[in-house]
């Protein structure tokens, strides 16, 4: 990467300009919890803001532009929530942007808060994301049965239960794959004190004796609702290379979006997923990703997507993505640790969730993740989906520029 | 949710079908300590404003200072009474607004404070309101710590206040019925969506086709896959399918799962099993009910076939269908429905 302007791409897909340098200067998360009514939605945004900042060692003057994201309206039911955040966020008189893609929200607006440093555009951009499911019931939000149709929708998991069964028929995965990547999260979150669930003594029989809510996901094997926020400072090379603190270099960013249904989608394996992710190993410099990526926060909501995603982000060709799962290779000390922050299995602010996970691989190439760090973490993945597995976005972070 | 509308018969039949679409939800909104207070001072018939860095007062308070962007340090009583700085007739008040019958949306300055906020005046008719106009609140006779508690405002040129002005309530708030002195955190929003969903032409043909107990779909002339509901484009080509397919009402289940889990605004109790079906010659599942035998006894590829409810009951849904089947011939190969997994 280099500060030359825009050169000329070759290849029909690769119309991407060259831009400029851009690191995490720091991250910030609340506590998450299934209800926090001691604060507004604004409070619990500016809790995340206030660590972030903190973090940064910066202030809220310190910034120049604020793009928040979050899931549907419906799930606060506050239209344009952003209007009303402007004061909570230090936006006002700032440029606000709202991002907005389903679930994936989190990770899109990490992406645009640091195409906006890369273009240049801006010195320090705050990204922030939220969600306060105890002001309503997501389900229910996912679940609006219009006219003339069969009123079958059972939320995510009533969408998400039939590709996972899919996945399994298609790669033979033994039945407890997806109990055991609910003990690896559940535990790992517990070494992680903002995560919600916190579970060190959850068991492969615990989760399997757990009941069964969309056959085939157990309760013990679906993400939590959570109240939730996150922030992440963003800052061009300048101001990295003015902090006093670790900062995590954004060595690529990546989305792609395709329709929710069509004929010939791929629901185990989706294409905008696979596409994003080649273009972001592309634009790293990455060959081998289980080699050269230390380790990954990819959003799991439900336990049968860690395989999955593994082999969708070309971690594991398709089939395999389990074995590493059941190798416990994903594990904090394995060849490709997912998800030491215990992930969206433990926390699950939904439109939060994406940054969450940009945060945290932020956090793992800073140093900062405490008693969930990997040892040693140079490079990272933070992932994110959402929709009916219709939106990816994806970055790496790293602790050097390049 | 209402049911679906047969569509009036002065519709031609070529009109895209309508009908009613109600979401509704009591959001149960956590107020923080600063809008706490607001809601709080208003069930105790007084009105709190921040003061802000620049030393202007902010009714109803900012939660985070717009020039400093800190919390407020105290809260200030403000008006009862303001002034009008501008207002507009609602002459058909709607579902949800503070007045059933004609009154002004007004901004309303309260003595004390430096912005303006937004309520109702009720004067009667609009030959009554004027910019700069003196008004005061009126109370709702049971408050519960809601911007509601104000049920209105009301010209000072009506006469004298009967339920008392804020500071009189201010020095009475030590017992206001039915608060315990507690302060109010949670305040409920209810709101209420009424829409008019309509169906494109593509999904109107296909539902009236239902209503005759066929099924059509519609197929793409780029790649020749055919797609049921019809969508009137090809969401993989981008170009429009006008080639209609009639499908039979057999098929397979390609993938599926069994909802075992109650919530609100579920319409089939719990458990179901909802399964993707692949009609013959139709290129994409839909999703539909699986009855007629145990939910552990369905498989991928098992083979299936629509059970009609009566004619006499059909209507332009796809619930006409009420389930389908296992119609007891040999699974379809798992090869022939992977790619439409």
């Amino acid at each position: 990467m280099s500060d030359t302007l825009a050169q000329p791409s070759s290849g029909r897909h690769s119309s991407r300009a060259e831009h400029r340098r851009a690191a995490v200067l720091g991250a910030g998360q609340t506590h998450h919890r299934s209800k926090r009514p001691d604060v507004s939605i604004a409070g619990l945004c500016r809790e995340a803001v206030d660590r972030a900042l903190a973090d940064a060692g910066l202030g809220l003057g310190d910034i120049d532009a604020v793009v928040v994201g979050k899931a549907p309206d419906l799930f606060e039911g506050v239209m344009m929530p952003e209007l009303y955040l402007a004061d909570a966020l230090g936006a006002t008189g700032k440029p606000l942007l709202r991002v907005h893609t389903a679930g994936s929200v989190g990770g899109a607006t990490g992406v645009v808060a640091a195409s906006l440093v890369q273009a240049g555009l801006h010195r320090r951009v705050l990204a922030v994301a939220f969600e306060k499911q105890s002001e309503s019931n997501a389900m229910w939000a996912l679940s609006i049965m219009p006219p003339f149709s069969m009123p079958l929708l059972a939320g995510a998991g009533g969408y998400f239960a039939p590709h996972i069964r899919s996945y399994i028929r298609r790669s033979g995965a033994p039945a407890h794959i997806g109990a055991l990547v609910a003990v690896k999260d559940r535990r790992n979150g517990a070494r992680n004190p903002y995560a919600h669930l916190r579970q060190p003594d959850i068991t492969l029989e615990s989760v399997q004796a757990s009941p069964m809510l969309w056959d085939p996901v157990r309760y013990d094997e679906t993400c939590p609702s959570s109240d939730g926020a996150c922030a992440v400072v963003i800052g061009d090379q300048a101001a990295a290379e003015a902090s006093a603190r670790p900062v995590a270099w954004i060595r690529a960013t990546s989305m792609r979006t395709e329709p929710t249904m069509f004929a010939g989608k791929d629901n185990v394996n989706p294409r905008a997923g696979a596409d994003a992710a080649a273009a972001l190993w592309a634009r790293a410099g990455i060959s081998s990703p289980i080699d050269e990526i230390d380790v990954a926060e990819i959003y799991v909501p439900f336990s049968w997507f860690e395989p999955m995603w593994l082999e969708n982000l070309g971690f594991a060709a398709a089939g395999d993505g389990w074995k590493l799962t059941q190798a416990g290779e994903t594990e904090i000390g394995g060849r490709i640790p997912v998800n030491p922050s215990g992930g969206v299995l433990c926390s699950n602010p939904i439109g939060a969730s994406g940054l969450l996970r940009f945060a945290e691989s932020a956090m793992q190439v800073m140093g900062t993740a405490g008693e969930h760090q990997v040892p040693g973490a140079k490079t990272a993945l933070g992932h994110a989906y959402g929709g009916g597995s219709q939106y990816f976005s994806m970055w790496v972070v790293a602790d050097s520029p390049d | 949710m209402t049911e679906p509308a047969a569509a009036p018969l002065s519709a031609p039949l070529s009109a895209p079908l309508s009908a009613p679409l109600e979401i509704s939800f009591d959001y149960t909104r956590s107020l923080g300590p600063v809008l706490s207070q607001f809601m709080t001072g208003l069930a105790e018939r007084t009105i709190l404003g921040s003061r802000g860095g620049d030393g202007r007062v902010y009714v109803p308070p900012a939660e985070y200072d717009p020039v400093t962007f800190a919390p407020p340090a105290d809260l200030v009583p403000v008006g009862p009474a303001g002034t009008v700085l501008t207002w507009s007739w609602q002459p058909e008040p709607r579902e949800g607004q503070p007045l059933r019958h004609p009154f002004a949306w007004a901004l309303i300055r309260l003595d004390g404070a430096d912005t303006a906020m937004l309520h109702a005046v009720d004067a009667g008719c609009a030959a009554r309101m004027s910019t700069g106009m003196r008004v005061r609140p009126r109370w709702a006779a049971e408050r519960r710590g809601h911007i509601c508690d104000i049920e209105c405002f009301e010209p000072e040129a009506d006469g004298p206040v009967l339920t008392g002005n804020g500071q009189q309530a201010a020095s009475q708030s030590a017992g206001v019925p039915g608060m315990d002195g507690r302060p109010v955190t949670m305040m409920t929003t209810p709101v209420r969506l009424h829409y008019q969903h309509t169906a494109s032409a593509e999904e109107s043909r296909y539902l009236r086709a239902l209503q005759a107990g066929k099924l059509i779909g519609q197929r793409c002339p780029a790649c020749g896959k055919v797609y049921i509901p019809p969508r009137g484009a090809c969401p993989v080509d981008g170009v429009p399918t006008a080639t209609d397919v009639e499908l039979p009402d057999t098929g397979i289940v390609t993938t599926f799962c069994v909802v075992n889990v109650p919530f609100h605004g579920q319409r089939i109790p719990s458990p179901y099993l909802a399964a993707q079906v692949l009609l013959d010659g139709a290129d994409i599942a839909f999703q539909h009910l699986i009855l007629g035998c145990e939910p552990d006894e369905v498989r991928m590829g098992m083979r299936v076939r629509a059970v009609w409810k009566p004619a006499a009951e059909w209507g332009t849904t796809a619930e006409n269908i009420s389930h389908f089947e296992p119609t007891g011939e040999p699974d379809a190969p798992y090869d022939s429905y992977a790619r439409h997994l």
